[in-house]
């Protein structure tokens, strides 16, 4: 205790100054922490791993024989679909969960007290969390190259396909975040995602034609965002008329931004007044 | 700009129907500690949460360092570090990782950010532990580290919510020296504290307050004066020694000794000649003791000394989280 030169009134001019793209940078330098936590705790990722495992697995082999008749035709057919569930998926368990927690232990206090954008924490989370659809995506590539399904289009596509898939997880996301800054109790933010995430995750005709399905089903699925979502990863992955394939990667597109636009100053709000 | 590092004037907050703060004012000029003084449920958390700007009052204005925490809450924010219950540290990250990223977060270049992180951890003796994560830190690490997470910016006011409640008394001088020496440099600090005992050992002014009112204000020794100075507790070793005890109490402060605690006899003293003459007289009676000591009054008779009533304690839920 020699040295104290810690506080001071010259303020804090001399030392801090205002750099440019303020929100880029504290989003960024947030999601840094979130990755640290990660690889100090890879088992963390064990989920975003398993997941497609499991999925490709359950689809492929519980459903494909009496769906398709043989498993390997099921699995060119569903890959697409649990590509997009995939993505979706992977941040339901963690994003809302991690804010929710941070939010009680005090940390995004810490951060509210400090110079930076209300939206820089819950941006800097959701963008932590996006290593977890890239694992995911990846893993769900490896994994089901392994099974037999192959790439009926070229690999531009395909990276398209997993971009896509990575790009509407994320923007989906923020329905956890804003689910994770509404909900109390951390125990009931898991409920309350798979709940409000399942309708649209499953709600899709990724696992059968949708003609195959009771009408009030159809009504949903024809409006569900994600079946567009998941028509357009199936084009990308296994080829399709040019323009229904630019319609729904466009559809997905725009959904993609609807929910960024709706749920990000929502959950900024909600974030804000949560005192 | 006024002459005030912060100021709050007439501040109302309401949770639903509980009023947290019912117009308190607070203020304290450049350079010096201003303590806080209640209990559970006052409206002491609520007060810092409004001058830190994580609150927005219902009526009644607030400026740090001239800023309104409102209107101007980023320059506010620029200029102030926060320690409580709340305002806490990643406890996945290292020492060292917190204390960088709130530096980046400030707009601090990563080496300016390392170097301050580094000179802190120094500074609060934390540098051994500075590679480890915070979640195995001891209690004391962990207050030393949110004080020290407080000063990155170097902010010319620092607002430390009970920042000793839960640590043992030797852990709790460790924070006092480091909280005094907060101050050298011309900081001002805002502390609340359940504890008289504190507040006179930090403060340059204290402002007592209940309910989300003001009850009092002035310097320690002011205020000790109108709760009436120190107690002194004797507990003789045999029982049987309580009355010649009482006998030496009595005739060294010429006051009746309270015996409502078993064993114990406690009196009002005035100064510390009366203490030292009752040492003494033990001695010369050869009486035992096992407790002897010279204490302030408790939050409890400060607030029975100014409103006639004692704390309840367990009314309001104060973070209302």
């Amino acid at each position: 205790m020699t040295e104290t030169l810690t506080t001071g009134r010259t303020g804090p001019e001399a030392t801090s100054r205002r750099r440019p793209y303020p929100l880029a940078r504290h989003s960024l330098a947030l999601a840094g922490r979130s990755l640290t936590k990660v690889r100090r705790n890879p088992g963390l990722f064990m989920d975003a791993l398993l997941l497609p495992v499991i999925f490709l697995l359950l689809f492929v082999y519980l459903f494909g024989g009496a769906v398709a008749g043989s498993t390997q035709e099921y699995l060119q057919y569903v890959f697409p679909g649990v590509l997009m569930m995939t993505a979706i998926l992977a941040g339901m368990t963690s994003t809302g969960l991690t804010i929710n927690l941070d939010i009680k232990k005090g940390v995004f206090d810490r951060f509210r007290s400090m110079p930076i954008g209300r939206s820089a924490p819950l941006i800097g989370s959701v963008l932590g969390d996006a290593i977890r659809y890239v694992v995911a995506v990846g893993t769900l590539f490896a994994f089901g190259y392994l099974l037999g399904f192959r790439v009926e289009t070229d690999l531009p596509s395909a990276l398209a396909a997993a971009g896509l898939a990575i790009l509407f997880g994320f923007s989906i996301s923020w329905i956890n975040v804003l689910i994770g800054v509404l909900v109390k109790e951390e125990t009931a933010v898991t409920t309350v995602a798979f709940l409000g995430i399942f309708p649209l995750a499953f709600g899709t005709n990724m696992v059968a034609p949708t003609e195959t399905l009771p009408g009030w089903l159809q009504a949903w699925v024809d409006v569900n965002p994600v079946t567009h979502a998941v028509e357009a990863t199936k084009g990308l992955l296994l080829g399709g008329a040019d323009t229904a394939v630019a319609d729904a990667v466009t559809a997905t597109l725009l959904w993609s931004a609807a929910f960024v636009v709706v749920f990000v100053p929502l959950s900024v709000q909600v974030y804000r007044r949560r005192a | 700009m006024d002459d005030y590092a912060f100021r709050a004037t007439g501040l109302v907050k309401r949770f639903g129907k509980t009023t947290a703060l019912d117009g308190i004012d607070l203020a304290a000029e450049p350079g010096t500690v201003l303590a806080v003084l209640g209990p559970n449920g006052a409206g002491k958390t609520t007060a810092v949460r409004v001058l830190a700007t994580l609150l927005r009052p219902d009526d009644g204005t607030a400026t740090v360092a001239g800023f309104d925490v409102v209107d101007q809450a980023d320059e506010v924010r620029r200029r102030i570090g926060l320690t409580g219950q709340y305002a806490s540290v990643d406890e996945d990250l290292t020492g060292a990782e917190n204390l960088t990223l709130f530096g980046r977060l400030l707009d601090l270049r990563a080496s300016e950010a390392k170097a301050r992180a580094k000179r802190l951890l120094e500074q609060f003796e934390l540098s051994d532990a500075a590679g480890r994560r915070v979640s195995t830190y001891s209690g004391g690490m962990r207050r030393r580290l949110d004080l020290a997470a407080s000063l990155i910016a170097r902010p010319g006011v620092v607002f430390l919510d009970e920042p000793t409640t839960g640590l043992d008394p030797g852990k709790r001088e460790e924070v006092w020296q480091m909280i005094r020496s907060m101050t050298h440099d011309g900081g001002t600090v805002l502390l609340t504290t359940q504890y008289l005992e504190e507040a006179d050992a930090l403060a340059d002014d204290i402002t007592v307050i209940d309910h989300g009112r003001l009850i009092a204000h002035g310097t320690p020794p002011e205020l000790k004066q109108v709760v009436g100075g120190q107690t002194v507790a004797v507990r003789p070793a045999d029982a049987r020694h309580l009355d010649q005890v009482a006998t030496i109490l009595s005739a060294a402060t010429g006051r009746t000794p309270d015996t409502a605690a078993r064993d114990v006899l406690t009196v009002p003293v005035d100064g510390d000649a009366t203490f030292t003459a009752i040492v003494r007289r033990l001695e010369q009676e050869q009486i035992a003791v096992t407790e002897l000591s010279l204490r302030l009054p408790s939050l409890d008779e400060v607030f029975f000394a100014l409103t006639g009533r004692h704390t309840d304690g367990d009314h309001q839920q104060e973070a209302a989280a």
